[in-house]
């Protein structure tokens, strides 16, 4: 006998069938209520600094001087802007952020690919061409990545002056692939190292080597993981301050350390609307960044980026 | 015939694991091989030496009569098909296929004609332009068979290509496989764990376990003639009743109950501890029994339906025995019944060795 059979003999009034159905209403619990006023206050707490900063950065001196930290300014200027991006000193120079700012554009848009490239041929090679002493290689370079800055910094100031390579663009470039290894590296390896091992067998049966098997199967395949890389090492780099006060010279000098000599260089009055306008052209490299890419990165770590 | 896969003397370590050790195999030319056994015993392992993606530790490997123990996989003339398919993600079904073949710099023509006439084969036509994961499980593991295909090799690898699939689909691609080698007639290696795949595909199987073949035969004479305990016990399901017993001039005693082994093909003569296996099939009850050189009367103890028949548990000295009737017979615990069987059809182990006598 079939299941219809059965059903189709039962009296269909038998049910009450007014009760509930469909979807189940959302209601609003005390729960809920708890975790979105967290959620407001939170973001308030954050939010709360940026404000003073953009408002502080619009008002006149005199306005700032009266001291309301939180008011809208009562007469809006742009000039801090204009001021901090072109003219403010720094030093015994005038000329604001803006060589700063494109020191920085060449120092990360060098350093990023030189060191993303690097570490892909790392990872790829350590998690499919495994040699003799590779894991210990592997262990080696994590190793690296818990090596506190300071203790490496004056033999690489060494290594780096013998080089004659102190002080000069690739110098700062090379300074931050090196940085940027271990956690690279570990990053491109886990990534390929969750991708099944067949794929590299059948690239090998179809008579790929090293760099074809790299070039047409694992890289394609590696996009969401390198965004992730790209978004790391770009907010990284640009947000770095000690590397490139040791080693980027004062022909390269990064925003972030013009940044800090505008704000500590004190002649006469200290123009807080001019410092928190370039606080916030330097930030906001890294901020647009995340806004862009959130999304992205979210999928590249979805992609397999922390397995492992 | 002419030998087309020869493997001799070939041992494989990881470190100080020894996974294969001095083993041979002669494959003919045409000839399709499956490596059946349980897990772990080193299948995948001497599939992957074959096809040069393991580097061996001692021992040579023949191709086409060349030796390409040193030779790169593209370079032995050999094809892989996967258990995990492996097919490159990012490539359509077409550049799948046409992959090694770009790899190798052949002109456009002759990439094209070969992955129409693969792509015919396996009828994946109409899914040449779609990527792999809007393929279905059946036609991912035809576009890795392909892969093979379009490579024109002499020799066809496949690693449990159909353990990723469900009992259905195994089943059909089983079939197309059969038909795939009927109309090639290339050598096949091909590994599995399932025995119905090995006994259907097979012209020979080799039963491994630990690294070492235990037996090398066709299908008939492996489920008929096993050479060991070992391979009696894997073949076969319900698996082989062993009744241990005493065996003397002839007749082994099973706890108490003779049972002459009259017609039994003896290899060797023994005289001690033996234990005579008896297929669950090879039982009959009721009126066969009758028929049978050896009948005993016993007691059912639990009835398994399966639909096509039935397997029933009983004993004999003691014995766990399991048969096989028809499923239109009336089975129920308790009941006594009449079985017998021919112990020629049986085998006949030495139980310190566990090899056949
Ligand atoms: N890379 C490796 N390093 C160390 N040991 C390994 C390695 N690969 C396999 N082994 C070991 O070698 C033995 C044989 O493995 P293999 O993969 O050949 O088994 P298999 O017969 O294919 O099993 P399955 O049916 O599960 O696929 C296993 O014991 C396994 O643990
Ligand atoms: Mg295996």
């Amino acid at each position: 006998m079939t299941t219809e059979a059965i059903s189709s003999r039962l009296p269909t009034g038998a049910i009450d069938t007014s009760g509930p159905r469909g979807p189940r209403p959302k209601s609003v619990t005390i729960g809920r209520i708890g975790v979105y006023a967290f959620l407001i206050l939170s973001a308030l707490f954050f939010l709360l600094p940026l404000w003073v900063m953009v408002v502080t950065s619009l008002k006149t001196m005199p306005e700032i001087r009266e001291g309301h930290l939180f008011n809208w300014p009562a007469l809006l200027t742009f000039d801090p802007w204009l001021k901090a991006w072109d003219t403010a000193c720094t030093g015994r120079d005038c000329n604001g952020l803006k060589p700063g700012f494109w020191n920085s554009v060449k120092i990360t848009a060098l350093s990023v690919p030189v060191s993303i490239v690097i570490a892909m041929i790392n990872g790829y090679a350590l998690s499919f061409w495994r040699y003799k002493g590779s894991e210990l290689l592997f262990g080696i370079l994590i190793f690296g990545a818990f090596v506190p800055y300071q203790v490496v910094i004056y033999p690489l100031i060494i290594g780096m002056r013998e080089l004659g390579l102190f002080a000069t663009l690739p110098g700062i470039v090379i300074v931050h692939t090196i940085f940027g290894m271990p956690i690279l590296t570990l990053l491109y390896r886990n990534f390929f190292a969750s991708l099944p091992i067949e794929l590299f067998k059948a690239g090998r049966v179809d008579g790929a080597g090293f760099w074809g098997i790299f070039f047409r199967i694992m890289l394609p395949m590696s996009v969401p993981i390198t965004i992730v890389a790209v978004i790391l090492q770009t907010t990284g780099i640009w947000n770095d301050f000690l590397f490139g006060t040791v080693f980027a010279g004062r022909e390269n000098m990064p925003m972030t350390v013009q940044l800090n000599n505008i704000v500590t260089t004190t002649t006469g009055i200290r123009e807080y609307n001019v410092n928190m306008a370039a606080t916030i052209l330097t930030a906001a490299v890294p901020l647009v960044v995340y806004f862009i890419s959130g999304k992205w990165f979210v999928r590249g770590i979805a992609a397999g980026a922390v397995k492992g | 015939m002419t030998t087309s896969v020869s493997i001799k003397d070939l041992s494989l370590n990881f470190g100080n694991v020894k996974v294969l050790e001095s083993l041979d195999l002669e494959v003919a030319q045409g000839e399709f091989i499956v490596l059946l056994g349980p897990s772990g015993c080193g299948k995948s392992t001497l599939l992957n030496c074959i096809a040069g993606l393991l580097d061996v530790s001692d021992g040579q490997i023949f191709i086409s009569g060349k030796n390409v123990t040193w030779d790169e996989p593209k370079d032995r003339g050999i094809g892989m098909v996967f258990q995990s398919y492996a097919l490159y993600p990012q490539m359509t079904v077409e550049k799948n296929l046409s992959f090694g073949l770009r790899v190798a710099r052949m002109p456009k023509e002759e990439v094209e004609a070969r992955v129409k006439r693969a792509a015919e084969i396996l009828q994946i036509e109409p899914l040449l332009q779609r990527k792999p994961v809007e393929l279905s499980g059946g036609q991912r593991q035809r576009v890795a068979i392909g892969r093979a295909l379009v490579r024109d090799v002499d020799v066809f690898l496949f690693d449990e290509p159909l353990s990723n699939l469900d009992a259905k689909l195994r089943n059909d691609l089983r079939i197309e496989i059969k038909r795939l080698h009927q109309r090639l007639k290339n050598t096949m290696i091909y590994v599995t764990h399932d025995q119905i795949e090995a006994m259907t595909l097979a012209d020979r199987i080799a039963i491994m376990k630990n690294g070492v073949i235990q037996q090398l035969a066709d299908p008939h004479t492996i489920y008929n003639k096993p050479t060991n305990l070992f391979v009696a016990g894997f073949i076969g399901s319900p698996s082989m009743n062993f009744l241990k017993g005493d065996l003397n001039g002839g007749t082994i005693n099973v706890s108490g109950t003779p049972i002459p082994l009259t017609n039994y093909a003896f290899e060797q003569q023994l005289n001690g501890a033996a234990v005579l296996g008896v297929r669950p099939e090879h039982v009959a009850i009721g009126d066969e029994a009758r028929k049978m050189p050896f009948q005993v009367e016993s007691e059912i103890e639990i009835v398994e339906p399966m639909g096509a028949d039935t397997v029933a548990w009983t004993k004999l000295g003691g014995q766990q025995l399991t048969f096989r009737a028809a499923a239109e017979v009336h089975l129920e615990p308790g009941q006594k019944v009449l079985i017998g069987f021919d112990p020629a059809r049986g085998s006949v182990f030495n139980a310190e060795t566990g090899n056949r006598i």
